[in-house]
């Protein structure tokens, strides 16, 4: 198994994260690399096993339908680069 | 020549109902609309570091509701999923969804279409997630603004199977689906605020061929009215697309209400790859059969079997029926109304009538109808046991509305009671026909055949010197034996 | 007073031998002079330190107060802290300040604990060196050429340094119990679901787990009193009651029966760490326990299976990292895509976006069944394989590592064989089982942990176990001779 150029660049595309032309090789080799490794849960035969998303064999606890939250806008924005008028700022987004 | 091709339409539709909880899904954020932006957006909404979501119980019972109402499987255990994608009113990347495991699956629901036939529509699964949060386009130079409010709102996304074969039966699947939502109490379905809206998936094919066309999803519809008409547009498009040696691309397309249009979203075109898998935040829920008897319970008469309650029960007409029992609100004013004097059909004509028409004058939701029900039923009771005619009645009605009080203290101050006292009412039978002597000469020279003209000619002058307040039987009666006598 | 645990400290104050203030003045000043070789610590909180000790021992002079009132605690980065910066060791979260505390800093700020600073770690706890973080590398303090271990090497170095007498950190696939063994304290990961994620900056959901750092499992234990226990705002802690954990630290262990999985001590594992573990385990036969081999066949898969969820879970987890509400914003960004783009390509450094970037790939169609689910599969697999030992056994033990703490930059540029480094430590994760790493004795003065494994919510006779151990040696109070 071997991850080629188009596929770095689609699953970075899918990620939304930029990456410098020089580094494609380098993700490729590497991510082929991981992948190889990832391979070797091959060995196993899993069919008849169910797969395990959680270590605990549990429910989920509900919460009781409650307004508990305040506006903590100001405090929120703080963190914000962009805003205005309580807005958070984007590029003009085209639909 | 070849015959025309014949073409089918086939339409499958996408509800997202907006769940009537207080809170968000999985966070204690107010989903009261209208907030000012970003201020019911919480840590959780947000997406802040380090936050994490609790399942809201309500949401869990309102989506079991639904799916018992439509007689659904709901399985034992229900998995949350997480989608993947980049939008900004998506504050965590990912959307908490369902896609392995939905917690309602495979129900059925029965519409009427042409010609008052009948037909099963299949709803494939209804599953719960968050809503998005909205983007401000216009306000800000060069950027869009987000806010999140909305962020984190409880839907349940009902997925039908492409069973509908034009747009009436596509906005008859609607409304029925917007009246159940209603009358389980889980979704309020106002559509101006997006608390009930539609995608709708549209293909065509030629009506011998087996294979479906490829379809296209509309969306951004709602109101009826609209989806019916980018229904429409839309196989119009496919078909001349086709007609003319073209193919429909599989695509997601908006609906321009102004221009009746769709129009192809580019920015939803590139292929998408959600990459779901069960979020690990969350462990699946369970819904036990002891659970889903609890619900069961909560579930009131629904429409269908009140409408035919109404018809069989009641002795209203099938017309009297539909439209009361299209809404709750209506359905529940009825029989309010109805516990006060028991005459279904008297308290069908007033709300569909009168009623009806005031509040559509004034645009007001039947719920916060100025006449309540108790007060309509009141003044159908004094209109049965004859303290005010029907048409006096209408002026009790107005007072009503008008919030001048109940009807009997309407009546007691405006001085409407009817008059039942035979002396009364022929006194003034003596005044009317010593007025009209022409009249009631005429009367007794008349053939048998035209004396009925007559007739009403006294009682209205009758009326008229009363108020409208002599009792017209007996007045009637009485004016006979005096000109006949 | 700087050796002492935080059990002598707690003693200390209550006989007013030292005041808080003195106290916290006392580890500012260690942390202010090694800060600069170690580096340790993203942030010191000197000035909010000293304003909470003057309070606690007014507190303390006023009588109310708890058993660890105006003791000072290291928090690793991860933990959102508000008022203080949350980096998570990243460029991404630089100038982040959190709007609200972690369940864990809140229970902790109730118990009267004062945070001494942020610690260095790998950053968003990716990593098993410390090296990726954007602040720098940490510096291990018996060897400033080697690494502490990560990802909590910042909180491990602390300690082995005695710039605080305890710490937390998070463990995802052995980030507390490699840099405990890789720096000679002792780090406790708890069961999965015993203490709350909330407020945790998130890595990979369903592995991470916050715990004590410390230097011996009876400090360890006061910590979980404090930590551990159900959390209303994280639906995956549990709702089972607490042990006193402190109660059973003084048990016999007579009797215990202890299982040495065949595969913790085959080919893989250094010889000398062999050898100090096999002595441990002899004192450990000495206070009464029995060991038998047991069968953990699948360990070699953990690897691989761990190397799928935990990316799978973090290139999720880490989407909200896009420039829009918080954390970096590349500048002037030309539209949205390269908003999101280019913040997340600055934000983020190698070793996060080489995971991401797995973690995107396993979860895409086409390859979500040959590698997520394959990976879920082995994850039962792997988890059934302690079910089976734990019929027979009452704890298992081996090394934490496969050896010592590696030289500075030794693999960071081969990533596999960093992840294989974690050999030992992250089928405990993929299982949700609680361990501690314990300090075990030296390889040329390089500490070596002895990992003891526990059945679920068993962590009460880990730490009897450790405690036990820790009363009959002496390598958990050794202290690299540049910080005596």
């Amino acid at each position: 198994m071997s991850i080629d150029k188009s596929e770095v660049e689609k699953i970075a595309w899918l990620t939304r994260l930029a990456i410098d032309k020089e580094d494609i090789a380098n993700y490729c080799n590497e991510l082929t690399d991981i992948v190889n490794l990832m391979e070797q849960m091959n060995s196993v035969d899993t069919t008849d096993i169910a797969p395990l998303a959680h270590p605990i064999n549990l429910f989920s606890r509900l919460r009781i339908d409650k307004v508990t939250e305040t506006d903590q806008r100001e405090n929120f924005q703080e963190n914000t680069v962009e805003t205005k008028d309580g807005y958070y700022l984007v590029p003009k987004v085209i639909d | 020549m070849n015959k025309p091709t014949e073409w089918e339409t086939v339409i499958g539709l996408e509800i997202h109902a907006q769940l009537a909880t207080k809170s968000k899904i999985f966070s204690g954020a107010s989903t009261i609309y209208g907030a000012k932006p970003n201020t019911q957006a919480c840590a959780v909404d947000l997406g802040l570091p380090g936050v994490l979501p609790v399942i809201n119980e309500q949401a869990i019972l309102m989506a079991i509701k639904f799916g018992l109402a439509i007689g659904a499987e709901i399985p034992e255990r229900s998995v949350f999923a997480r989608k993947n994608y980049f939008y900004p009113d998506l504050p965590k990347g990912y959307q908490i969804s369902q896609f392995e495991l939905p917690i309602v699956s495979n129900g059925l629901i029965e519409i009427v279409i042409e010609n008052k036939k009948k037909k099963i529509i299949k709803i494939t699964r209804a599953h719960l997630e968050e809503d998005a949060g909205k983007s401000n386009h216009d306000q800000f130079n060069g950027c869009t603004g987000i806010d999140l409010n909305r962020a984190g709102n409880p839907l349940l996304e009902i997925v039908s199977e492409p069973d509908m074969n034009n747009a009436k039966e596509a906005i008859s699947y609607l409304k029925k689906i917007h009246s159940l939502v209603r009358y389980l109490e889980i979704c309020d379905g106002n559509m101006q605020e997006g608390s009930f809206r539609c995608d709708a998936n549209v293909s065509v094919k030629p009506t011998q061929q087996k294979e479906l066309g490829t379809r296209t999803e509309i969306k951004n519809l709602n109101s009826f009215k609209f989806i019916e008409a980018a229904i429409n547009h839309e196989v119009e498009r496919q078909i001349n697309l086709i007609e003319s040696g073209k193919i429909v691309t599989q695509e997601t397309r908006l609906y321009d209400a102004n221009k009746n249009e769709t129009r192809s979203m580019r920015s939803k075109e590139e292929a998408n790859d959600y990459r779901y898998f069960p979020d690990p935040d969350l462990l699946p829920v369970l819904i036990t059969e002891e659970i889903k008897k609890i619900v069961r319970e909560l579930i009131p008469e629904l429409p269908d079997a009140k409408r035919m309650r109404y018809q069989n029960e009641l002795g209203l007409s099938e017309y009297d029926s539909d439209n009361l029992t299209a809404n709750p609100d209506i359905a529940n004013y009825f029989e309010t109304t109805m516990v006060a004097n028991g005459d279904a059909k008297m308290c069908a004509n007033w709300i569909m009538g009168d009623l009806s028409a005031s509040l559509n004058k004034e645009n007001i939701n039947i719920k916060n109808s100025p006449v309540t029900a108790k007060m309509l039923g009141d003044m159908i009771n004094l209109i049965k046991d004859k303290t005010i005619s029907g048409k006096i009645a209408k002026i009790v009605f107005e007072a009503m509305w008008n919030k001048e009080g109940e009807a009997i203290s309407i009546i007691e101050n405006k001085d409407l009671k009817q008059v039942t006292d035979l002396s009364e009412i022929e006194n003034l039978i003596d005044v009317i026909i010593a007025e009209n002597t022409i009249q009631v000469k005429q009367y007794k020279n008349c053939p048998a055949d035209k004396k009925q003209k007559f007739i009403s000619f006294f009682i209205g002058q009758i009326m008229k010197k009363s108020k409208g307040k002599a009792n017209p039987i007996q007045a009637n009666e009485l004016l006979k034996e005096k000109l006949n006598g | 007073m700087y050796k002492s645990t935080l059990v002598q400290l707690s003693t200390a104050l209550e006989s007013k031998k030292i005041s808080s203030e003195e106290l916290i003045r006392l580890y500012i000043e260690r942390c202010n002079k090694h800060n600069n070789s170690l580096n340790c610590f993203i942030t010191i909180t000197e000035e909010e330190a000293l304003k909470k000790a003057r309070q606690a021992d007014k507190k303390r002079a006023s009588g109310d107060y708890n058993l660890l009132t105006g003791i000072p605690i290291a928090q690793k980065d991860i933990f959102c802290t508000s008022g203080t910066k949350t980096t998570c060791g990243s460029k991404m979260l630089d100038n982040f300040i959190a709007p609200y505390d972690a369940t864990l800093i809140k229970k902790m700020n109730n118990a009267g604990l004062i945070m001494l600073g942020k610690t260095n770690m790998d950053e968003f706890a990716m990593g098993s060196s410390n090296e990726t973080s954007f602040y720098g590398p940490v510096k291990n303090p018996w060897d400033e050429s080697r690494v502490p271990g990560g990802s909590s090497g910042g909180s491990a170095s602390a300690v082995a340094a005695r710039l605080s007498p305890a710490a937390t950190g998070t463990d995802t696939g052995g980030s507390i119990r490699q840099p405990s063994s890789f720096c000679g304290i002792t780090g406790l990961k708890p069961t999965y679901g015993r203490v709350s994620r909330y407020g945790m900056v998130a890595f990979a959901s369903s592995l991470d787990q916050g715990g004590p750092m410390t230097q011996t499992a009876e400090d360890a234990a006061l910590i979980m009193n404090i930590i551990a226990g159900f959390d209303e705002h994280d639906s995956t802690s549990t709702e089972k009651p607490t042990d006193n954990y402190t109660e059973k630290l003084n048990n016999s262990i007579k009797g215990l029966k202890i299982g040495l999985p065949k595969q913790y001590f085959d080919e893989n594992l250094d010889n000398n760490v062999a050898e100090v573990i096999e002595n441990g385990l002899k004192e450990l036969e000495k206070l009464g326990a029995k060991c038998v081999d047991v069968e953990l066949p699948h360990t070699e898969l953990s690897i691989p299976a761990y190397y799928v969820v935990a990316p799978a879970e973090c290139s999720s987890n880490l989407s909200r990292y896009d420039g829009v509400r918080f954390g970096h914003r590349c500048k002037e960004p030309k539209d949205l895509s390269d908003l999101y783009c280019r913040s997340r390509q600055e934000g983020f450094g190698k070793e996060v976006k080489r995971r991401i970037m797995t973690g995107t790939y396993v979860l895409s169609a086409g390859y979500y069944d040959a590698y997520y689910i394959k990976a879920q599969k082995i994850r039962q697999i792997i988890s059934n394989d302690f079910k089976n030992v734990f019929k027979n056994v009452d704890i298992i033990a081996g090394p934490t590592t496969t050896g010592v703490a590696f030289k500075l930059n030794e693999k960071l540029n081969d990533p596999i064989s960093m992840y294989l480094s974690d050999l030992y430590t992250v089928s405990v994760n993929l299982a949700g089982l609680p361990a501690i790493s314990v300090p075990s004795g030296f390889i040329n003065k390089l500490p070596v942990g002895m990992q003891l494994i526990g059945n679920y919510f068993q962590e009460s006779l880990l730490m009897n176990v450790a405690h036990q151990y820790q009363k009959v040696t002496d390598w958990h109070q050794k202290i690299p001779q540049a910080y005596e």
